[in-house]
């Protein structure tokens, strides 16, 4: 899985059938700290994410139809799974040398 | 899934039994802001783009699924929908 922030929203009327009814999604994916790192992506919304949501986004064509909850859906393969509510990172510490919990 | 500006049109005349009549297009893939991000690909079209059209594309073996003919086709990219606008940017 992928974590990302969603970025903007795709309207897009004239798509085909397995992506009717979904919210498409940009998701730019995200390092631990939360900055910018690779290309975004379009990921279908399962868990009623919005724009400015820190999301976990499945990029795996049989997981993303088990969150979407539609199996026939064979095309489908990226799916936001998740919204991020806190990351708990442990950060090296170069002062003490050792390894210290940050928030 | 991506978004892409439509460039260009494939013509193939030896080809695979079950790519037989599907467009091919030349699609050169952008990022939210519509700036270029990565080389062009070839992908068939499953909703009838046209040259300048933004769209999304899917890739993997999903992206055989999209077409139409047959369980399964050799082609890794395939034209999902037409993007009519993208909001939030």
């Amino acid at each position: 899985m992928t974590m990302g922030r969603v970025v903007a929203n795709v309207v897009s009327t004239e798509k085909h059938p397995h992506y009717r009814g979904y919210k498409i999604l940009v998701v730019q994916p995200v390092d631990p700290e939360g900055k910018p790192k690779g290309r975004s992506m379009l990921a279908l919304d399962g868990v009623q994410a919005g724009i400015g949501d820190l999301v976990l986004v499945v990029d795996e064509g049989g997981s993303a139809r088990v969150v979407l909850g539609d199996e026939s859906a064979m095309t489908v393969r990226t799916a936001i799974c998740g919204i991020v509510d806190r990351v708990d990172i442990e950060i090296e510490d170069s002062a003490s040398g050792g390894r210290d919990r940050a928030p | 899934m991506r978004l892409g500006r439509v460039i260009g049109r494939v013509v193939c005349t030896q080809k695979m039994e079950s790519f037989e009549g599907l467009p091919l297009l030349l699609v050169q893939p952008l990022d939210e802001n519509r700036r270029e991000a990565g080389s062009a690909l070839v992908a068939f079209d499953t909703v009838r783009a046209g040259e300048g059209d933004l769209v999304f594309f899917e890739m993997g073996k999903e992206a055989a699924q999209a077409i139409p003919k047959g369980w399964f086709n050799p082609a890794d990219a395939a034209i999902i929908g037409i993007v009519d606008g993208v909001s939030g940017t």
